[in-house]
């Protein structure tokens, strides 16, 4: 069925769904070329140049083998736990936590790094454990232990919202390496009872958020501001929206954080439902493609860090446009691929690469 | 793990993987439709909401205050007008150089320390486009000096206002009120963002504050698209304000003006009443407050000037002024003994005091007016007569009277509060103090005294009805509908005799013979009065003298009334006047009431006789008034402390009989103590 014409590696690739990409990316860039007022500065340019070399990034990323994969995992983990304690300990102050790592070249961010690390580690540590274990306590503690760690140093930043997808993220592969159904159903409830005590014992700042995502009316000016002028912005865009550049909740300033995490307000308020569903449909078919190179993978680890990284980016759109949405907390998630901002851009293209590498390593071997 | 541990091969590994990802894409496209439902909602079923929502973000409206409505009188002479004058504000959101640019307006404006700190604290408040006052009605001077280096100070804006002013001052004080802005509780009640707006005033008192809805208009707006952080992107467009409407009183203005002036020095109210259709031509009450002072943001110094007159400025005497209404009500007493059936012939013998029990209740006159009818008890105003035969008929059927022609009555007027005192009657001293009636507070009632309490008001309705035999409705708006005005239930015969008796009070040999108008043909009737205002003992009494005139501290003194009308034979106007603590009705209230009535059919003669007396006066109102307030600021301390008086009478005769409802100022007899007998003068 090849094209002679195009080289193999080229022709291995699963361009529609970089094409797919591509397509939120380029929507993105044009949000955010409104987002500065019809301005390439200062956000699209910059976003733009990003945005491609991480895909770039991750098409090289997907010319690595699994094995290879499967060696860096433990290593990696490793490294970038390493890395939250040093945040934790010399860590850049910025925003009320400590989040940042500064290299001198780059701001890195461990915590995002953390999200496809988990999945690999616990894909390569599933893919270790013989089959016969999957239902006893060995399967399940050394799991515990390697979200646990990165989860509580997330948390302690304090980043919930990482914090919440590195324990997800990492659930997820659990999940699905097989370990007992009642567990998560167990785990489930026991969560729900303990609602009222993780409430407490959360920051202020984070309880105010829940609160008010309870009840974003009370707090108009306040903490709830952001929620009520995201869902006015999306809500008075209606179905196809404002018109490209003449939204006025971005425009005027009463959006907050209209590019980056509110970043898909800005776009509902000029693009409408239209726009809306774009996104979403655009993201399912990224996220389907995962779990179907998930189901296609012949090995266990493949299967576990596919269906694990494709989950990681599907909390991602989740998590961010529920808050958006008023539908969850405002945990400052950025929408991936359309917010501006470097660390999203890197997880997901990394989750992509990773994943494009997984699928390469099916058809090879078919 | 305690159950027999089911063994997993590496095939049904695969299978619970393949199924459960395949569980995690269902509930992915599940969350996905979600999210788009969700989406859905928010801009097509709340579309419209948030909409408006975002509308009401982007487009920020700036009030134009509207243009206050006039009040003018009935001949459409203006009363409350509004000025044109100059004003500064700021513009927080262009300030620039917060202390740079107070600094140079508190020069240019030669603002007080604490002006430029209330500034201050305003700015802190205020947000983006809304003005914040800096100063208001300054002369052009200050104005233009700030208006030409508008460019080196960002974000003051010097503006046009206009300012509430009352060209009668105050003379029309209690009548229209005064305005003043709207207060942080007006606010709380009402979150109209136009009572915040600078300059904006609000009716704060009298006319002005009941017919505020009339008077306000309806505030223009400009609409301007805003940032969130309250910077200006583009003025949208302007809707111009509607003014309010203008009120056009019953009053006359010029009678106003001169009945305030008239009442000079004293202290008391002129109510003017037109017979035919119940239109109040004045309610003057004096001494009062300028209204332009309120309108100007009254000083402090100044209030607490008005506050400590003994003499009430800051009460409107004609509605909330309650006084014993003396030998006023006697020809109403008359009107209720002819209704019973007695005639006019019938008399009694006046030896100056009439025994009941064992209590004398002393006529005013002290040897006895002798042979008394009921024309001869009208126009010498007998004492003795009235107690005699009020006996006869009780006091149920006098009070019938009174409040038939408008005693005790709480008419319908757009004003901000009315006390309608008292008329007493058997029922109404039970409710009110468990008590049965006795005989003697029928003497009392019958000479306007003891628990009787009026407005002038109310006596200038009563003197209309008895003049007009209408029941006649004060009317304030001159274009609201007449009300009342049918024939009053009494027979026409009765009244034409008691105006001939009141005829005679003024033209004929009565009490009031000095208060004939100077006009030729027409001829003004009336009743006089004087009202004591506590008890006199009999150890007083027996000592001889004065006991409510000259020689006692002014607010024992009693309070001198009349009521009139003219002309005799076709009355067209009614009158009531009270002075507080006047000591003759005859002497003090009648010659007003003359000048008065005289003012309408020539004013300029009744002028110069004003003039004449003004000079002796110490000037007219507003001279008066400015040496009062100099005087007040340069008083060395505070007001001297009242030397202690001898308690009022109505505190220290009987606790078992407490003095009637506190009438502010004008202290209510209670004279019903053994001993403490009554006296009526005139």
């Amino acid at each position: 069925m090849r094209d002679p014409l195009v080289p193999a590696p080229l022709a291995m690739l699963p361009w529609r769904l970089i094409a797919t990409v591509i397509a939120i990316g380029g929507f993105g860039l044009v949000v955010l070329y409104s987002a500065a007022g019809g301005s390439l500065k200062p956000w699209a340019l910059s976003q733009g140049i990003r945005f491609c070399a991480f895909l770039f990034g991750a098409i090289l990323l997907s010319r690595v083998r699994e094995d290879q994969i499967k060696a860096a995992a433990f290593p990696a983990y490793a490294i970038i736990v390493a890395a939250l304690v040093i945040v934790e300990i010399f860590g850049f102050v910025g925003g009320g936590s400590q989040r940042w790592l500064d290299l001198g070249f780059i701001r890195l961010q461990p915590s995002e790094l953390m999200k496809p690390a988990i999945v690999l580690v616990l894909a390569r540590f599933y893919d270790l454990l013989p089959a016969g274990e999957i239902r006893r306590f060995s399967a399940i503690w050394p799991a515990a232990a390697l979200i646990g760690v990165p989860f509580a140093l997330v948390l302690v930043q304090p980043d919930l919202g990482t914090a919440t997808m590195i324990l997800a993220g990492g659930v997820v592969v659990t999940f699905l390496a097989g370990l007992p159904l009642r567990l998560y159903i167990g785990a489930g409830a026991a969560f729900l009872a303990a609602l009222p005590i993780i409430f407490f014992s959360l920051h202020e700042y984070q309880r105010n958020r829940v609160l008010i995502f309870l009840d974003p009316e009370s707090d108009p000016l306040g903490t709830g501001y952001h929620i009520s002028q995201s869902k006015i912005a999306i809500g008075s865009g209606g179905i196809f929206g404002k018109g490209f550049l003449n939204g006025t909740q971005s425009h005027l300033d009463y959006l907050p954080e209209g590019h980056t995490d509110f970043v898909f307000a800005t776009m509902a308020e000029e693009w409408g439902l239209a726009g809306g569903l774009f996104i979403i449909v655009a993201f399912l078919l990224v996220v389907n493609w995962g779990v179907r190179v998930a189901l296609r993978a012949r090995s266990r680890f493949g299967r576990l860090a596919a269906g694990g990284l494709s989950m990681t980016i599907f909390f991602y759109v989740a998590i961010n446009l529920s808050m958006v949405m008023g539908l969850a907390p405002v945990v400052g998630i950025p929408l991936p691929l359309v917010s501006f901002g470097g660390s999203a851009v890197m997880t997901v293209m990394l989750c992509l690469g990773l994943l494009m590498a997984i699928d390469r390593a099916e058809k090879a071997g078919r | 793990m305690k159950r027999g541990r089911r063994i997993v091969t590496e095939q049904q590994q695969l299978l619970t993987f393949t199924r459960r990802a395949m569980v995690l894409g269902g509930a992915q496209i599940g969350i996905g439709a979600i999210l788009a439902a969700r989406m859905g909602w928010l801009s097509i079923a709340e579309n419209e909401r948030y909409r408006l929502m975002a509308e009401d973000n982007r487009v920020q409206l700036i009030l134009i205050p509207p243009r206050r409505g006039w009040i003018i009188d009935r001949n459409g002479q203006p009363i409350a007008i509004n000025r044109t004058d100059f004003r500064v504000d700021i513009i927080p959101d262009q300030l620039k150089d917060e202390e740079r640019v107070l600094a140079e307006l508190a020069r240019l404006l030669a603002l007080p320390e604490e002006e430029v700190d209330r500034i201050r604290e305003d700015l802190k408040d205020a947000a983006g486009f809304r003005p914040v006052q800096v100063a208001e009605k300054i002369d052009y001077e200050h104005f233009a000096a700030v208006s030409v280096r508008q460019s080196e100070l960002p974000g003051v804006a010097p503006a046009r206002g206009y300012t509430r002013y009352y060209p009668a001052g105050a003379a029309v004080g209690h009548l229209v009120g005064y305005v003043g802005a709207a207060s942080a509780k007006d606010y709380e009640k009402n979150r109209d963002p136009l009572l915040i707006a600078p300059g904006f005033k609000i009716g704060k008192e009298g006319l002005e504050k009941v017919m505020e809805p009339v008077l306000r208009g309806k505030p223009g707006a400009r609409r301007s698209e805003v940032t969130a952080r309250g910077k200006l992107v583009r003025d949208l467009d302007t809707r111009s304000d509607v003014a309010g409407g203008t009120l056009r009183l019953s009053i006359d203005a010029g009678l106003q003006t001169y009945a305030s002036r008239r009442i000079g020095t004293n202290s008391g109210s002129v109510v003017v009443v037109d017979c035919h259709t119940g239109d109040l031509l004045c309610m003057a009450s004096m001494p009062s407050y300028d209204p332009n002072s309120f309108s100007d943001g009254i000083s402090h110094s100044e209030y607490a000037m008005l506050n400590a007159n003994d003499h009430l400025p800051l009460l409107n005497k004609t509605l909330q002024g309650l006084y014993p209404p003396g030998s006023t009500v006697k020809p109403a007493v008359a009107l209720a003994l002819l209704r019973a059936g007695q005639r006019p012939e019938e008399s009694v013998v006046c030896t100056g005091a009439y025994r009941l029990g064992n209590r004398l209740f002393h006529c005013h006159k002290r040897g006895g007016h002798g042979h008394v009818d009921m024309r001869r008890a009208i126009h010498q105003s007998c004492d003795v007569f009235f107690y005699h035969y009020s006996q006869t008929i009780g006091i149920d059927a006098i009070a019938t009277m009174m409040r038939q022609l408008g005693l005790g009555e709480e008419f319908p007027l757009p004003v901000a509060s009315q006390r309608y005192g008292t008329v007493p009657d058997t029922a109404w001293k039970q409710r009110r103090y468990k008590t049965g009636w006795n005989t003697y507070d029928t003497v009392n009632a019958t000479i306007g005294q003891g628990y009787m309490l009026s407005n002038p008001l109310q006596l200038a309705i009563m003197s209309a009805r008895i003049a007009s035999g209408r029941a006649l409705m004060p009317r304030l708006l001159a274009r609201s509908p007449l009300k009342g005005g049918e024939a009053l239930d009494v027979d026409p015969e009765h009244l034409a005799f008691i105006r001939s008796a009141m005829s005679d009070v003024v033209n004929g040999p009565g009490t009031a013979g000095r208060s004939r108008l100077p006009i030729a043909n027409v001829q003004m009737a009336g009743k006089t009065g004087t009202a004591q205002v506590r008890n006199i003992t009999a150890a007083e009494r027996a000592r001889g003298g004065k006991f409510g005139g000259e020689g006692v501290p002014w607010k024992y003194r009693d309070h001198a009334l009349f009521i009139g009308f003219a002309p005799v034979e076709n009355p067209r106007y009614a009158a009531a006047v009270v002075i507080e603590h006047g000591i003759g009705g005859s002497a003090v209230a009648a010659p007003i009431a003359r000048d008065v009535m005289t003012y309408l059919y020539d004013p300029a003669k009744a002028l110069a006789t004003l003039e004449k007396m003004e000079e002796g006066w110490g000037g007219d109102i507003e001279t008066r008034m400015a040496r009062e307030a100099a005087e007040w600021a340069n008083r060395e301390k505070p007001a001297p402390a009242a030397p202690p008086a001898p308690a009022p009478a109505s505190a220290a005769s009987n606790a078992a009989a407490p003095a009637p409802a506190a009438n502010n100022g004008a202290a209510a007899p209670a004279a019903d103590a053994v001993g403490n007998e009554p006296v009526e003068t005139d």
